[in-house]
């Protein structure tokens, strides 16, 4: 009984230890790169999106990762699997931990991450927030992808087109809490009641940003609103589920359906005749464009005021704008014409 | 049923006492997880870079606070033979109720109150079912797991309440004088020792175990086997809320889907701490340090920038691990034995005695 336990407990040791070293081998060949965070030659530039598996930021982190090759930094992309702010704020901490130059960040909420952001500043991180913005003041510099203006105008006016300027139409969105979803949102509200009196918004959804809970909301708006005759969906992967429904269904062709998109994934939509045209930024040019904006800010060339000017790679000089944010442009129509030049 | 049959088939053994003091205390499956703490840390704080600096300690234990705080009254639930799957839904509605009733205007205080009362409730009604009913305690809280997190969500939509008085948020991650521990560990701490009290030193800890090794003969022992029961669940359920509410102050954010998926943490801790998932076996030191454990390797891989997926995935073989290593030195053990006294022990075991070995 002796060696019994003895061995049980040394095999329990061994067993958990090989685990332990697989787990650590893992790691190993990051090593280098990690401890190269502490403020070495190179500036270090941690992405983190809103979760990670989500196509819209792989090109976003792709297009960082370009302008971090170009500058001559070290990349690194971390983030949550779900887009929850708690998981996110673990990544946050991590950044401070390592004491990156710089963190480039799209919120989960616009508040609940101020906390951890505000402890990675001070531990000297550079924080740039991207995509979905966090409250003004916990952040250095806002990289917004599009006008809220532009975006919730070039929607309504491509939905009207579609339709006929008449009819229900209804909105498919991401979470009920991301800033940048229910900004736009509201504007297409004021742009429908202003402009287009013959249009009704009927219902807004929310498919959480998963494509399975889009695909089901999409057929649940068909279902109460028979007389459906258009959905905005401004979320990549929103549009993506509910073309995938429509294009299946009898509804194909008779409820139009718009949104932002990306080429990649809406192709076969477009040239199956289910979307008729869709917009959107570049999210690699915005990725490129923030990766910039943290060189420019760890740098000293900026601090985010109004006014600064830095240059941006090939996508030339920007101006930061009030509220400390940099806008990337005017959001792009996609449309079976131009779908084809397109790869992301 | 003699006096050798009972000892040879429950887990601890009188031969396990032949042995002496220092290695029954030392050479036991909880110094084995702490032993491999301390590698783990001495490895990270080596080869990890930025492992070693200040934040670390404060972050690791802001981080593995709500899973510490629901180890404690799971551990007493599995050692009971039961499991409580609905934690991680009870964090999720008391986050969800504080922030509601927070922004209906109440004190943080009183919402706080209202929110551990929930969870009284929400485990009273799983132990009722269980302990009164006499439900199996998995299908009891898969279905409160389902039910209380409905409730979270529904009472709060996917809407966030954040705003949150900055008192409150910052005493959830104050530290404690210049030190890089947080004030909250005091908070785990006094739990911890108050639970390591009842499960060890107490004639309800006693209880606790007689019921994992064998119910009916608690039953005819004097432990009241419902009663106990029901008060396991009811300190999960409060715990939980309680742990709840840390977590929403500690990210500044009530939502439906906080604390999603935490049961499985949690339960993997505390198996990875020694509690047998059969029941009657574990010591809280060894969940404390599994616990810890899975923090620890959780922190170091974030720092080495390993992803999420990679770190769920060492988690969970670190789980499937310490249950297979338990049965798999179980068998060898039992074949690689020695018969006590020259006889065999029966295959089978008369009905009602050491049912409980694998």
């Amino acid at each position: 009984m002796r060696l019994h336990t003895q061995r049980s407990t040394l095999i329990a040791l061994a067993l958990s230890g090989t685990m332990l070293l697989t787990a650590c081998g893992g790691g190993d060949s990051e090593t280098d790169t990690a401890s190269s965070g502490g403020g070495g030659d190179a500036t270090t530039v941690t992405f983190l999106p809103k979760n990670l598996g989500n196509p819209y930021f792989d090109t976003s982190d792709a297009g960082g990762e370009e302008a971090v090759e170009e500058f001559g930094g070290t990349y690194e992309e971390v983030g949550p699997q779900e887009a929850s702010p708690d998981a996110q704020v673990q990544y946050i901490n991590t950044a401070a931990q390592q004491g990156v130059n710089a963190l480039v960040v799209s919120a989960n909420d616009p508040k609940a991450i101020c906390d951890a952001i505000g402890e990675a500043r001070d531990a000297g991180t550079k924080v740039v927030t991207f995509d979905s913005d966090t409250s003004e003041d916990c952040r250095d510099l806002y990289v917004n992808q599009a006008s809220s203006e532009g975006i919730a105008t070039s929607q309504v006016d491509l939905i009207a087109e579609q339709i006929g300027d008449a009819g229900k139409v209804a909105i498919l969105s991401a979470s009920a809490n991301a800033t940048n979803q229910n900004a736009w949102i509201e504007l297409m509200e004021q742009e429908i009641a202003e402009n287009h009196p013959d249009i009704e918004l009927v219902d807004t959804v929310y498919g959480d940003d998963d494509d399975q809970t889009s695909f089901d909301k999409t057929a649940a708006l068909l279902q109460s609103h028979p007389d459906l005759k258009g959905i905005i969906s401004p979320t990549t992967v929103g549009i993506a589920a509910a073309a995938r429904y429509l294009s299946d269904s009898s509804a194909k062709g008779k409820v139009a359906l718009t949104g932002l998109g990306t080429p990649n994934q809406m192709r076969e939509y477009v040239e199956n005749g289910t979307v008729e045209a869709f917009a959107l930024w570049n999210p690699g040019d915005l990725g490129y464009l923030a990766a910039y904006a943290a060189k420019a800010l760890v740098d000293g060339d900026i601090e985010g005021a109004a006014g600064d000017t830095f240059e941006a790679g090939r996508l030339g000089e920007y101006t930061v704008e009030e509220g400390g944010s940099v806008l990337l442009g005017d959001p792009f129509v996609f449309n079976a014409e131009n779908i084809a030049d397109f790869d992301f | 049923m003699t006096s050798t049959r009972t000892t040879s088939s429950t887990t601890r053994s009188y031969p396990s006492y032949s042995q002496p003091l220092w290695r029954r205390l030392l050479l036991t499956r909880e110094w084995a997880v702490i032993a491999l703490l301390a590698a783990v840390v001495a490895y990270a704080m080596v080869n990890v870079a930025n492992f070693d600096g200040p934040l670390t300690v404060t972050y690791l234990l802001l981080d593995v606070t709500p899973i510490l705080l629901i180890a404690l009254p799971m551990t007493l639930v599995i050692v009971s033979g039961e499991i409580d799957l609905s934690v991680a839904s009870v964090v999720g509605l008391s986050s969800v109720l504080l922030g509601v009733l927070h922004e209906a205007g109440l004190s943080i205080p009183v919402a706080a109150v209202l929110a551990l009362l929930a969870g009284v409730l929400c485990g009273a009604f799983n132990g009722f079912l269980v302990a009164h009913v006499g439900l199996p305690s998995l299908a009891v809280t898969i279905g409160t797991l389902a039910l209380f997190r409905g409730l979270a969500v529904g009472l709060l939509g996917t809407q966030a309440v954040t705003d949150f008085p900055d008192r409150w948020t910052d005493l959830a991650k104050a530290k404690i004088g210049e030190s890089s521990v947080p004030l909250v560990v005091v908070l785990v701490v006094a739990l911890a020792v108050a639970f390591a009290l009842l499960l060890h030193f107490t004639a309800f800890g006693r209880g606790v175990y007689d019921i994992g090794l064998n119910s009916e003969a608690a039953h005819f022992t004097g432990v009241d086997v419902a009663r106990t029961k029901f008060l396991l669940f009811v300190m999960s359920g409060v715990v939980s809320a309680l742990a709840g509410i840390y977590y929403t102050l500690r990210f500044g954010s009530a939502r439906g889907d906080n604390a999603t998926g935490l049961e499985l943490q949690v339960i993997a801790a505390v198996l990875l701490g020694g509690v047998s998932i059969f029941g009657g076996r574990g010591r809280l030191h060894g969940v404390l340090a599994g616990v810890l454990l899975i923090g620890v390797i959780a922190s170091a891989l974030r720092l080495e920038g390993v992803t999420v997926n990679v770190i769920n995935i060492i988690t969970g073989l670190l789980l499937v691990g310490s249950v297979v290593s338990t049965s798999v030195l179980a068998r060898i053990s039992r074949s690689a034995r020695p018969s006590p006294r020259g006889t065999s022990v029966p295959s089978s075991a008369p009905v009602g005695v050491g049912t409980q070995e694998r």
